[in-house]
């Protein structure tokens, strides 16, 4: 099986997990998440790069209780896409919470945790998840 | 173009073929339909497999396959489009006999799930996802779809129950299919009893994990009387994309994938979703069936679980959706799916549908959704 | 004047309590909460080392400090768990925040003291013109055998300072350190859990250095416990601060602001830190603070604060030690186990 971590991999997507780099065309505004070359919306290929916004809201959410093998450690997690306040949507688990406190709509910030080890002696991939915001 | 028929199908059992490797189940369902038609030799055939590499370790199926079925030298093409590499053979084969480049085709589809354990085999499936921002996260495919299903709860106000119903009668139908990995029927307090997977989707509302092959011969719709008095003609295709990750999406709830491939299919076929008799639709989850049924145009956006609720995709409702026992009954193995479901409609429009025959239908469809929705490929068929 | 230009803590939200742990090995818990004035302590989630947290605390920092990421010039970390054995933590960090590529870097480990050490040399360097900005973080996510005192007390958690010439919101007026070759607390190489001289940890480690350093950098700058609104000293439990505090004539009320170990437990590297987080979370313009660090082998590094104006208006930009106190969820030991990956299959 194919599951191991390359360094390089991992190394390459930093901007994008730790940081959360984006781009904006500057055509038509549309922004991509990871960054892209060319905007499917209006094939411009002038792009800005911005960062995304921390805070955001769940539009759907769910609880993993089969995980795949690199996240056996986890199970029961919870997931969700996330609509940050720009309304750019990613896939994010929700940490740190009761499930029963998730809902459609419920606020959440972004916070930077280890997703995924390649083993005990490979490398450590690290990203984003995130946590309810207290109202 | 020619016009293209069917006239041969075979498929193999569903399920968990332990004494069987990839490449006997493909054989298997491709002497069965070349036996169905009779045809003395191939030209060329086409493949739908999604992951022979990370579900057994085997690419270069092409070769393998086309060596194994006896018919090397004959050009023989993997295709992968995950979940929808099956109606992706049929396809590329229906273009090569329309072109006029080859008079005789196999589509194929296989797929050897069960020589790996069940958290390797979701590791496999998350590549028809993103690999980088959706499997990475650990979101899974059962993961994918709840997300879909708590979305279209929310705004159509979609139930539970209805979507048990989905199981429920896909099972009453896979009942009636000897070819069915799980042929008995469920009720609904068993889906809604059963083990939780990625709420609020349950094990029921899962299609499983399958070992399998299904196999269609095609030639020129001119020809077909030559091999068999039951032709079926392929009148309709459509093949859309949409983005790879579920969150990119504007809204998940439908796929958009689906709409406009099934918009090509009925536009080529000059048909209109009430023209179709019986549809085979992939329901890899309960919750996928309805927004199929959606976004195909058989009932509106938001009523597909009411339709299933009030029996209108039953065998002898309105719109007969998955005769067959669909994904969820019949099993899935993800790259024979698209083509088992050609091979159910065909079975359908020719009359050979025993129990589980739906009356008077002349014209099917097949709905081939792979990942989250990234690919679809929808097939009209019709009785000629 | 070199100070601290903003700070940041944080703690993660799972805790244990004493009485829970107690039950597993049919121990006295009121007399372990007594001894060591612990009540409970923080855990982190399985997706958390001191990386993740150092990071946290290093973005509540920025948050006050409001200054450009691209303008620190060094990032320190302090930590005695760092997640690799070969690999910094502290360029993952420059990197989250944004500080790459102009940046020094550098981890500091081996004790507890080695948060404040990276407050330390952030300081000098600062001082000596050479950079803008330094970030010194302390964070750990220290681990206690089972079945061990400590492991009443090892708990996750830490601050961080950001030192500057420029709109500090507290000045640095001293710095000092008191440092022998005291082996009280050490783990070898390859081992998991550490191992410690027992009740040789109390009068000759931790007491001879706190006392040393606190006495030294007063006598420094000729001031007296009674100048000081405020105190800090290294908690590995309630108990040793205190103590600690009294002998050089602190009174509790200088010290209740800036003991955290009752509620948070032993951060390590972090602990001093976290102490001096939640005290400027309450003190004013004026205010003056002692802190005195201490770790095992490595003696003490005391610091002199002196508290201005800007801290009013940053205070609120990132959670206080006391709002993170109060966001909690309880676990129990077999949740607990899980989370600190000691079931091995």
């Amino acid at each position: 099986m194919v599951t191991a971590v390359k360094v390089s991999k991992t190394w390459r997507e930093i901007p994008q997990r730790y940081r959360l780099e984006a781009n904006k065309c500057n055509n038509c505004g549309k922004i991509f998440f990871p960054p892209r070359l060319i905007c499917s919306n209006c094939k411009s290929r002038d792009f800005a790069p911005i960062k995304l916004p921390k805070e955001g809201k769940i539009y759907s959410f769910t609880i993993i209780r089969t995980p795949s093998s690199e996240f056996k450690d986890y199970s029961p997690f919870a997931i969700a896409i996330i609509e940050l306040d720009n309304g750019v949507k990613l896939m994010s688990q929700v940490v740190d919470c009761d499930f029963n406190d998730l809902e459609i709509g419920t606020r959440v910030k972004l916070v930077f945790r280890k997703i995924q080890e390649d083993g005990s002696s490979g490398i450590i991939a690290y990203g984003y998840k995130c946590v309810l915001v207290k109202s | 173009m020619r016009d293209v028929a069917i006239i041969g199908v075979g498929i193999t059992k569903f399920g968990e073929l332990w004494g069987k490797s990839l490449r006997d189940i493909f054989v298997e369902s491709a002497l069965r339909a070349i036996d169905n038609c009779g045809v003395k030799k191939i030209e060329a055939m086409y493949v739908g497999n999604f992951s022979g590499g990370l579900f057994v370790g085997q690419e270069h199926l092409g070769s393998l396959l086309a060596d194994y079925l006896g018919y090397a030298p004959i050009p023989a093409i993997r295709v992968e489009a995950a979940c929808a590499a099956g109606a992706l053979a049929l396809k590329q084969a229906f273009l090569d006999v329309a072109s006029g480049f080859s008079d005789i085709v196999l589509a194929g589809g296989v797929e050897k799930m069960t020589d790996i354990d069940t958290g390797e085999a979701t590791y496999g499936l998350a590549a028809a996802g993103d690999r980088e921002y959706e499997a990475f996260q650990g979101v899974t495919f059962p993961g994918l779809y709840a997300l879909i299903a708590r979305r279209h709860m929310y705004e159509y106000g979609t139930t539970r129950e209805q979507l048990a119903k989905v199981a429920v009668k896909n099972h009453k139908n896979g009942a009636k299919n000897p070819y069915a990995q799980f042929p008995f029927e469920v009720t609904i307090e068993q889906v809604l009893n059963s083990t939780v997977i990625a709420d609020p989707l349950r094990l029921l509302d899962c299609s499983p994990i399958s070992d399998g092959a299904a196999s269609v011969v095609l030639c020129p719709a001119e020809r077909a009387k030559e091999f068999t008095n039951k032709p079926v003609k392929i009148i309709g295709v459509g093949h859309a994309t949409d983005t790879i990750a579920l969150a990119d999406r504007e809204n998940i709830t439908t796929s958009k994938a689906t709409v406009e491939a099934g918009k090509q299919a009925y536009k080529m076929a000059g048909v209109r979703p009430e023209d179709i008799d019986v549809a085979e639709v992939h329901d890899c989850f309960t919750i996928a069936e309805i927004c199929a049924m959606e976004d195909l145009g058989f009932v509106k956006k938001g009523e597909g679980g009411k339709a299933v609720e009030e029996g209108l995709t039953e065998i002898g409702g309105k719109i007969p959706i998955n005769p067959s026992g669909g994904l969820k009954s019949k099993g899935h193995p993800v790259g024979a799916t698209g083509i088992a479901q050609v091979v159910e409609v065909v079975t359908q429009l020719r009359g050979e549908a025993g129990e589980r025959q739906v009356r008077n239908a002349k014209i099917g469809l097949t709905h081939n959704l792979g990942g989250s929705g990234g690919s679809v490929i929808v097939h009209i068929l019709e009785a000629i | 004047m070199v100070g601290i230009v903003g700070y940041g803590a944080y703690i993660p939200k799972y805790r244990i309590k004493v009485e829970e742990i107690a039950k597993i090995w049919g121990e006295d818990a009121e007399a372990l909460k007594e001894g060591l004035l612990l009540e409970e302590k923080t855990v982190p989630y399985l997706d958390q080392d001191s990386v993740t947290i150092g990071v946290e605390e290093a973005q509540n920092a920025l948050k006050r400090a409001l200054v450009n990421p691209e303008e620190i010039g060094a990032v320190y970390i302090g930590s005695e768990s760092p997640p690799y054995a070969v690999k910094p933590s502290s360029s993952i960090i420059a990197e989250v925040i944004g500080a790459i590529p102009e940046v020094h870097t550098a981890d500091y480990e081996f004790a507890c003291k080695a948060g404040s050490e990276a407050v330390f040399v952030c300081y000098g360097l600062v001082k000596a013109g050479l950079i803008k900005y330094g970030l010194g973080i302390g964070a750990d996510t220290s681990q206690g055998a089972p079945h061990e005192p400590l492991e009443y007390s090892a708990a996750a958690g830490g601050a961080a300072f950001i030192i500057g010439s420029e709109d500090t919101l507290a000045d640095i007026l001293e710095t000092y350190s008191y440092t022998t070759d005291t082996p009280d607390f050490w783990r070898r190489d390859g081992e998991f859990y550490p191992r410690h001289g027992g009740r040789f940890t109390g009068e000759p480690a931790y007491f001879k250095h706190v006392l040393g350093s606190a006495k030294g950098i007063m006598k420094k700058a000729g001031l007296k416990p009674t100048d000081f609104t405020y105190a800090i000293f290294h908690q590995p439990n309630g108990k040793f601060p205190l103590r600690a505090g009294k002998i050089l004539g602190f009174t509790m009320d200088q010290m209740r602001p800036g003991l955290v170990a009752p509620k948070v437990g032993n951060t390590y590297s972090g602990c001093s830190l976290l102490g001096l987080a939640a005290t400027l979370d309450v003190a004013h313009s004026g205010d003056l603070i002692l802190i005195t660090s201490f770790g095992s082998g490595a003696g003490s590094d005391s610091f002199i604060i002196k508290v201005k104006e800007k801290i009013e208006k940053v205070r609120h930009l990132a959670p206080t030690v006391k709002e993170m106190l109060e966001d909690k969820i309880y676990i129990d030991y077999g949740t607990y186990v899980r989370y600190r990956r000691m079931i091995k299959e």
